[in-house]
């Protein structure tokens, strides 16, 4: 069953706490992200008809918009996500090249994940870094100005962290 | 409320007045005919509805006597009130056809077109649309979107390849019902009308979500492959129902009630809302009080077969026992005798797709 | 060097921080609206500098400001739109990262003009580290007490919460954005009611660009007159340009409205001339929506004018020889790159941010993506150029919001300026995957200045 732990209710209740009394509702993408962090990277329809309960609206409100917004996961992903642009201003630096090359390098098509669950790669479009392409996004930040001695880098840093956690 | 003041407005060169807070396209409609735009999914009865499939656009050439620029873009008229003073150019504007022709072009690049196989036909908005507005062949090459079928109860078929997000479904349950188990999913041109988990919807008046729907997109499971609806003959009837109105309109061949629908109007929007279990449980004549027969556009498909004055039930002439001197028809072979479709224990309308050979030899 | 009025303090070591920034002369506009000025006076101000909105339209902000209802009971908010999300624009998060507190003074501004106490930022949910910077400035400036209640004892209360969003670029479009952050889908709105008499949960709202809403503290700080001195006609202030694309020094440059695009693009001090010692192609000057310029086109107007970086200059020559300021995304393409290759990650790009509610939009966009690829992938016909043409003339204008002009637009500027490179790819399917058309669109070559 999923449920949130006293410190991810106290951020759930922060972040309710933003909108006027009984437009609870307005917390939801702010929510959803929580629940999609504290339940395995994405969302589950459990996890979404929690959400659903908690913020006392009906699933399908949820449903719409967990389906909208492309940041929320509606199937497992990788423990690491590498989301590369592709739009414009980052293919003319090369985002063609270096997608094609972390597919090589992991053994994976976009919006497929290893084998062994560490890595999944997704094309994106614009992520507003255009000015340090090619780049891409991993959790929570950028990585920029790519070239593959830095995807090298990055995916080798990435299954050290994993192997240390292990 | 105050009596609202009376507004000028001119459409296609024909002047009335209308009350404040009225829309171009109510107005439009008082006037009647072609001028009235069309609309797929503005709905008069739905709140909030309209402004989506931009069928209705038209062109305003005076804004109004106190300020008479002509507004920039095309409006969607659904959703835009007239002005004091205010020109409007529906079917005289060159841009409002020229635009309108797109967006049907729009809607139907991805349409499937199984006009044929589809129980909607005969009384589609979107048939009728591209009858008026659309072109002979396509310009589109490319394959058409599909989409994952669902399956949403025991009374209502959704074909997801028919719809073109009018949204009028979704309002409809939110405003009839108190639970919307049903709305519009993912984005862009893969949005899609679903449930999300697999559920039926049950509600007591989610049955109408059939007759708001403009194309064949949500249908009654109950009528599925039953009969094409101008070969039915629509008659208005009600019963005492303590759910809803009552007042329905039967859709029966002779005796036999093929599909109870809400009664439309002229622009075939549902007069009074009916309940799931008249429209989908009560399938025998004498459920019903017949009034007499429903008044049917005569530009209708549907009026073709359509018998004024012969009020009530009387079953249609059989044309091969009129032509026999009242003798059956001698067939060569039974089909059904023969044939792998057909068999009676199959039911055809529990099929998610057409039928195919292999249905019939499990 | 040009006038710098947001990015002056931007890169003294600290100024994320309130200490720092307050050292630096930080908050000064906050104290002089609330202790000196009534909301009247401020918005008067922001008449008078003549600030336009920075997010894209340019619309003046002052005029925006005093649509807003003012319903008595009903309380108003303040929304600021940092959903950036216009390829090619990436000023509003360098704005927000690096000099959070800008950002947040501006607010405090313009949330007691308005007179919003409950004031959002609407951030794109990709920037969730920033999500982070501007709650901390938020912290530090509530700690300081220029927020929460009785605001430097003037009796103003406001609150600024920072609302993340979850990967929509439509969510852009200010009722979409209301709609994101009331927790829907991102459907824009039908208009009217404007938001500025029904806007979030049916309340008077001002949605403004975060850059538009960091050029009220100059604005309060030196007044409106003096900062129309800045830069030139109806292009008052500074205005921020995110540079990218193949240019030596891509990145945010702070600009008056003065400068010549040819100075922007070879000077040092800016883009400093294309990278690898290449030749300009073409460029898209106002962010991936707005029409792409040959280079002859954009360094010179069709009347052989200067070009300058302003809202003006830019549009001179309407669509056919100009293009738009827009959101100050400036993008460079070089000899060595394909028109229609770019113009059909922007043509999947639009597709993929359709948010579905019109035909043509939703149907349209996803067409014209089709086809680009087909025609850069040597597949296309003579007659999918003319078709491409009609698709996007009858998608534009006919849409509930601006991202059916946003796709259609590139597409028709690309066609109206490089058809003979469109052309070349169907009459060389083979080829035009092998090499560049370059620069054979011209018949001489562009001079690089030395």
């Amino acid at each position: 069953m999923v449920q949130f732990s006293n410190e991810q209710m106290a951020e759930f209740n922060r972040l309710v706490s933003h909108y006027p009394e009984g437009k609870q509702k307005s917390a939801l993408l702010p929510v959803l992200h929580l629940a999609q962090n504290s339940f395995g990277g994405w969302l589950s329809s459990e996890t979404l008809d929690y959400v659903a309960e908690l913020l006392q609206i009906q699933p399908i409100e949820v449903y719409e918009v967990a389906t909208f917004y492309s940041m929320y996961n509606l199937k497992p992903v990788g423990k690491y996500m590498f989301e590369v642009c592709q739009t414009g201003p980052c293919m003319i630096n090369g985002s063609d090249d270096i997608i094609a090359y972390i597919g090589e390098k992991l053994n994976i098509k976009p919006g497929e994940t290893t084998a062994d669950g560490l890595f999944t790669l997704k094309t994106v479009e614009c992520l507003g870094a255009c000015g340090y392409a090619p780049m891409m996004q991993m959790g929570k930040t950028y990585r920029e100005h790519l070239t593959k001695e830095k995807v090298d880098a990055i995916i080798d840093e990435c299954r050290k962290t994993a192997a240390l956690n292990n | 409320m105050s009596e609202q003041p009376l507004f000028k407005v001119t459409i296609d060169n024909i002047t009335i007045e209308v009350p404040a807070g009225t829309t171009i396209l109510n107005a439009a409609r008082k006037i009647g005919g072609e001028v009235a735009p069309p609309a797929m999914c503005y709905y008069s009865k739905l709140e909030g509805s309209g402004g989506k499939c931009r069928t209705c656009l038209v062109e305003v050439s005076k804004g109004s006597e106190k300020d008479p620029r002509p507004m920039p873009k095309l409006v969607a008229s659904c959703r835009t009130t007239v002005m004091d003073g205010m020109e409007v150019k529906n079917i005289t504007s060159e841009k409002v056809i020229d635009a309108r022709n797109g967006v049907v072009e729009f809607l139907l690049i991805n349409h499937p077109l199984d006009c044929p196989i589809c129980d909607q036909a005969g009384e589609c908005h979107l048939q009728d649309l591209s009858y008026n507005h659309g072109k002979e062949g396509t310009r589109y090459e490319f394959q058409r979107r599909t989409f994952k079928k669902h399956d949403i109860g025991p009374y209502i078929q959704l074909h997801m390849t028919r719809c073109i997000l009018c949204y009028r479904c979704v309002f409809t349950a939110d405003q009839l019902t108190k639970k919307r188990e049903h709305g519009v999913l993912d984005r862009g041109d893969h949005a899609e009308i679903a449930t999300f988990i697999e559920k039926s919807l049950d509600n007591d008046f989610i049955g109408n979500v059939i007759d708001v729907c403009p194309v064949g997109a949500l249908t009654d499971k109950t009528f599925r492959f039953k009969n094409r609806v101008w070969f039915l003959k629509p008659m208005d009837a009600h019963r005492d129902c303590p759910t809803c109105s009552g007042k329905v309109t039967l859709w029966n061949r002779g005796d036999e009630v093929f599909r109870v629908t809400a009664r439309k109007d002229e622009w075939g929007e549902v007069e009074d809302w009916i309940c799931n279990t008249c429209r989908f449980e009560k399938k025998k004549t004498s459920d019903w009080i017949i009034e007499g027969p429903r008044m049917i556009d005569r530009h209708s498909v549907i009026s073709q077969g359509h018998y004024a004055g012969n009020i009530g039930t009387h079953k249609p002439t059989e044309t091969f026992e009129a032509i026999n001197d009242g003798r059956q028809p001698k067939l060569l072979m039974d089909i059904h005798n023969i044939s792998e479709v057909n068999k009676p224990e199959i039911t055809l309308s529990l099929l998610d797709r057409p039928a195919h050979s292999t249905d019939f030899t499990k | 060097m040009g006038v710098k009025l947001l990015l002056d303090k931007a890169h003294v070591e600290g100024i994320r921080y309130f200490e720092t920034y307050r050292r630096e002369g930080g908050y000064r506009s906050v104290e002089k609206a609330l202790k000196q000025m009534s909301p009247e006076t401020i918005v008067e101000e922001v008449k008078k500098s003549g600030l336009r909105g920075r997010g894209g339209a340019g619309f003046p902000a002052g005029m925006k400001w005093s649509f807003i209802a003012k319903p008595e009971g009903v309380p108003r908010h303040l929304v600021c739109n940092a959903d950036e999300s216009e390829p090619g624009t990436f000023k509003d998060r360098y704005l927000m990262e690096f000099i959070p507190h800008l950002l947040i003074e501006g607010l405090i501004v313009s949330s007691f003009a308005l007179g919003s106490h409950d004031t959002y930022i609407y951030i794109r949910g990709e920037y969730a580290w920033i999500v982070d910077i501007l709650e901390h400035a938020i912290e530090e400036a509530k700690a300081n007490g220029f927020l929460g209640k009785n605001i430097l004892g003037s009796g103003f209360d406001c609150n600024i919460y920072v609302h993340r969003g979850a990967g929509a670029y439509i969510c852009g479009e200010e009722t979409a954005l209301i709609e994101s952050l009331e927790g829907k889908r991102g459907n824009p709105r039908i208009k009217p009611p404007f938001p500025a008499i029904q806007g979030v949960w049916n309340r008077p709202t001002v949605v403004n660009n975060v850059e538009t809403l960091a050029a009220v503290v100059p604005i309060i700080n030196m007044g409106g007159e003096e900062y129309a001195k800045i830069g030139i006609g109806r292009s008052t202030g500074t205005k921020l340009i995110s540079a990218c694309g193949n240019i030596n020094k891509p990145g945010v440059y702070e600009i008056d409205m003065t400068i010549s695009v040819e100075e922007f693009i070879y000077s040092d001090e800016y883009c400093g001339g294309i990278a690898n010692g290449k030749q300009l192609k073409a460029c898209i000057p106002g962010g991936s929506s707005v029409p792409i310029l040959p280079a002859n086109l954009l360094l010179k107007t069709a009347k052989g004018e200067t070009r300058l970086m302003n809202y003006e200059s830019l549009s001179d020559g309407g669509f056919a020889t100009g293009s738009m300021m827009g959101s100050g995304g400036f993008i460079i393409l070089d000899e060595d790159q394909c028109i229609v290759k770019n113009t059909y990650t922007l043509a999947r790009f639009y597709r993929h941010e359709s948010c579905g509610q019109c035909s043509p939009c939703r149907e349209g966009t996803g067409w014209m993506e089709k086809i680009l690829k087909n025609i850069d992938t040597g597949k296309g016909k003579m007659s999918d150029i003319d078709l491409l043409w009609d698709i996007q003339r009858k998608i534009e204008g006919n849409t509930i919001c601006p991202l059916g002009d946003a796709a259609a637009w590139p597409v028709a500027a690309a066609i109206r300026h490089f058809r003979d490179e469109f052309e070349w790819h169907v009459l060389n399917p083979e080829e035009s995957q092998k090499r560049n058309y370059g620069l054979a669109h011209y018949a001489d070559p562009i001079h690089v200045p030395a």
